[in-house]
């Protein structure tokens, strides 16, 4: 019941008539809200940047340390343009330079990096603090009625001009042109001022950040995919498609390649106009409300809803189906790829001893695809990670007081999300397997053996995933406080080494101590169980503990 | 202070002081947390749901996680009662809806103990009305209920038996009459003549007043239950023609108990005739 008191408010229509006008006040409090929104992104707000500006200059480095010379650039430029798989991953490559190279390598994907920055940023600081009920209490202050709207996109603006600013200076330094440089900066930023535009208006859409969010995602997922098809497609296929959405844009503005600066203006416009409507749409609604209904769902649980196990189930297949079809796209497509991997290795003996050094083995193919393995775990174990750290987040959120309240015990109710982590993580593998090996061997013939072996190959990667979800699960039954920290650190540790130690011809007792050393390199690689046996233990054991812990301590947010 | 986490202790989510002793229903509540629990019942006090799941999902999973039977009936009446749309995702809800939730899926239970930490606080007057009924019929049938609360009124209104805790420790502990025996009554009474009050003992903050109407004086004054004889003597002696004798509130109790002190205080409440917290019912 809502009781109104003291002076009278203003009526609906003319708090709409102030919003259309823009009123005097309308943006009062915007610069006070940005810094604000500001201080609360300086961790984030510079690790985001740093994770794209490494990512391209790492890549600059990259190609100009292993393809030195013009001819070995060259080919590779002819056999990556003629291979749809690459095409589909990283699209066209124009010219031949290393800075042509890195920004067809790294491009579209540090912009969609940018972009994902972008929606994240932007929503947390306008439906998200709607939602939680942030903006009421802010509201009530001297703060009009659009500063948070504009305060986000503020700090949008500001993210993206930082990634410009750190990649005109970075690329230069590696040897790079300083007019290609800046036009690939722009390209990566402007694609995340589109973004801006658009997650400001699907802020406005929804009552929930989740949907939001999911909404501005799925717009840039189909953006890359729209750029995918397109590229993919070839010379006589809809190249019009990757005009279509902010993505290929980035393609079009061709840095290093005769900059074609005109292309930047249809972000700028995207961004104009997203954030002009989102302005609008703001105006005309309620506080809280969205402009999409939220739509009713069962009035009743199906009988399947019935336990711990259940629950956490239904908590996490949705993010699961996520990973899966992620997998499925990123492995049938890098599968495709290594039809050919030998001819575009090429002369490039230094990328040779790389994929040779990280697969484990001689054979060009086998030595890519169990790459792809390996990075299959890797990624796989992130989920893991998450998977389990699910627990943390239901105990910090309150939301295990009510199943512990009910007859189910701590142990039950640990172990129904490390079930979910431990299914997932071997449906991923699978999944990854199968791809990779369909991928593969749709391009190279006698499909069936590749994805039984591929299969066999993504599920060898399980047993080092399980001793990394362990820790997550080790910890959080021991120091719940630390489980976050210890589980991504256990993940991040195994990461470096499996992709860089070989590189850097670490010590293998160093190199030891990551779970993913003791895989089998599958295909070509001999199996050898007892590993596998002794890394499966290790990893129920590190659960075993974690449930043991969880029964002695105490239970809440501390 | 200390409500929430006597609670916590009683589901076995945290464990005692070593020095402490707790037991519910007979048992130790850590180490016999899921049998327990099967008994009983708990509304927390700030409520949070899983924002994907509905209302109506919500309600019947809390009860099969307790091992409640399905009881269709019941549980469609109760949110007919509290008015709750049980097809709405958890995240659309209010805080009054999610208390709403959580109270539903407790009062559809059939478990002997009600465990309840500040129910009301975010149900309008009408939702809290209906809540007392609720609480009134589980009540007369027989059920066990833990009220933890900081409404006063509410929980005069509900308790057979308040211990009133403050700064951790329980400082009071009794039925309401046993409280109020210790205290006062309000005594407001008219008389032909003026009353005299000379040699009583134990009457505080009395004022005479002059009545407008009809000739006579008026008399208000609190009286120790003691001086209570003596002083209906010298009323009846004064020629007495209207009493009222009213048993103080428990907000004048406990305002009386701590107006002086700076530390936060706050009562549990219990019903039936059963000592709550530390004792089995």
């Amino acid at each position: 019941m809502t009781v109104a008191t003291g002076r009278t408010q203003p009526g609906p229509s003319s708090r709409a008539d102030r919003g259309r006008t823009g009123g005097p006040g309308s943006l009062a409090g915007t610069s006070a809200l940005a810094k604000f929104a500001l201080r609360r992104d300086r961790i984030m707000l510079p690790a985001w940047a740093y994770v794209i500006v490494i990512g391209v200059c790492s890549n600059a480095y990259t190609f100009a340390r292993l393809y030195k010379t013009a001819a070995s650039r060259a080919s590779l430029a002819t056999t990556s343009n003629s291979n749809p798989a690459l095409l589909f991953l990283y699209g066209r490559l124009n010219g031949d330079s290393v800075g042509a190279l890195t920004a067809w390598r790294y491009g579209v994907w540090a912009a969609l990096f940018a972009a994902l920055m972008t929606v994240f940023l932007v929503i947390r600081h306008t439906r998200a603090d709607e939602e939680a009920g942030r903006l009421e209490l802010i509201g009530s202050a001297g703060v009009g009625r659009h500063a948070p709207l504009a305060a986000g996109l503020t700090v949008a603006v500001v993210a993206n001009l930082l990634v410009t600013v750190l990649l005109s200076i970075a690329l230069p330094l590696f040897g790079l042109p300083l007019a290609g440089s800046i036009a690939l900066a722009l390209a990566v930023a402007t694609c995340g001022l589109a973004f801006a535009g658009i997650s400001a208006v699907t802020a406005q859409l929804t009552a929930s950040a989740r949907a939001a969010r999911g909404i501005a995602i799925t717009v840039l997922g189909a953006s890359f995919l729209l750029r995918a098809v397109g590229d993919a497609a070839g010379a006589s296929g809809p190249g019009w498609l990757t005009w279509l959405l902010p993505l290929g844009w980035t393609e079009a503005l061709r840095p290093f390649a005769g900059e074609r600066w005109w292309a930047l203006l249809l972000p700028v416009a995207i961004f104009a106009a997203g954030a002009a409507l989102a302005f609008m749409l703001a105006a005309r609604r309620d506080l809280d409300a969205g402009l999409l209904p939220d739509r009713p769902g069962r009035p009743a649980a199906s009988t399947a809803l019935a336990g711990p196990l259940s629950l956490a189930w239904r908590l996490q297949w949705p993010a699961l189906a996520a990973w899966a079809a992620g997998y499925v796209i990123l492995f049938a497509v890098c599968g495709a790829a290594g039809k050919g991997i030998g001819q575009m290795v090429g002369t490039s003996g230094a990328l040779r001893t790389e994929l040779t050094r990280l697969g484990g083995q001689s054979v060009i193919v086998n030595a890519y695809l169990a790459g792809l393995m390996l990075l299959a775990g890797l990624i796989a174990a992130g989920y893991g990670v998450a998977a389990v750290l699910r627990l943390r987040a239901e105990e910090s959120g309150n939301l295990a007081d009510p199943v512990l309240a009910g007859s189910a015990g701590r142990a039950r109710w640990g172990l129904s999300h490390i079930m979910v982590a431990v299914a997932g993580m071997a449906l991923l593998l699978a999944v990854g397997g199968v791809a990779t090996g369909l991928g593969y061997g749709l391009r190279a013939g006698d499909a069936g053996h590749w994805v039984a072996g591929m299969l066999g190959g993504g599920l060898a990667e399980l047993p080092a995933t399980l001793v990394i979800a362990g820790v997550a699960a080790a910890a959080f039954g021991l120091a719940a406080r630390a489980s976050v920290a210890a589980g991504w650190t256990a993940l991040g540790l195994a990461v470096a080494l499996s992709l860089f130690g070989p590189a850097l011809q670490l010590s293998p007792w160093i190199l030891d101590a990551s779970p993913f050393t003791h895989v089998p390199h599958l295909p070509g690689g001999r199996v050898s169980v007892p590993p596998l046996a002794w890394m499966s233990a290790i990893g129920l054991g590190l659960f075993a503990v974690g449930l043991a812990g969880l029964r002695r301590r105490d239970i809440g947010r501390g | 202070m200390g409500k929430t986490t006597t609670i916590r202790i009683l589901l076995g989510l945290l464990r005692q002081d070593p020095g402490g002793t707790v037991s519910l229903l007979g048992g130790d509540p850590w180490r016999d947390a899921t049998r327990l629990h099967a008994r009983l019942a708990y509304v927390p006090g700030d409520v949070t749901l899983w924002p994907g799941l509905t209302g109506g999902e919500i309600i019947d999973l809390l009860g099969r996680l307790r091992g409640d039977g399905k009881d269709g009936k019941r549980r469609a009446e109760l949110i007919e009662r509290f008015r709750l749309d049980p097809s709405k995702k958890a995240r659309a809800y209010s805080k009054g809806n999610r208390q709403k939730v959580a109270l539903i899926a407790a009062l559809a239970s059939d478990t002997e103990l009600l465990l309840l930490d500040e129910p009301t606080s975010g149900l309008d007057p009408l939702m809290e009305e209906v809540f007392r009924e609720a609480i009134t019929a589980e009540r007369a049938s027989g059920r066990t209920v833990l009220l933890s609360s900081h409404i006063l009124s509410e929980a005069e209104a509900l308790a057979d038996r308040v211990t009133i805790i403050r700064g951790g420790r329980a400082v009071e502990t009794g039925t309401l009459a046993e409280l109020r025996h210790l205290t006062r009554t309000t005594v407001d009474a008219e008389t032909e003549h003026p009353v005299s009050l000379a040699g009583l003992e134990g009457i505080h903050d009395a004022s005479l007043v002059k009545a407008t109407t009809a000739e006579g004086t008026r008399l208000r004054c609190e009286a120790d239950n003691t001086a209570l004889p003596a002083l209906l003597r010298q009323l009846t002696g004064a020629g007495l023609r209207t009493l009222t004798c009213r048993p103080p509130t428990l907000e004048e109790l406990f305002l009386r108990h701590y107006a002086d002190q700076p530390a936060r205080p706050g009562p549990v409440g219990s019903t039936p005739q059963q000592a709550p917290a530390g004792s089995s019912s």
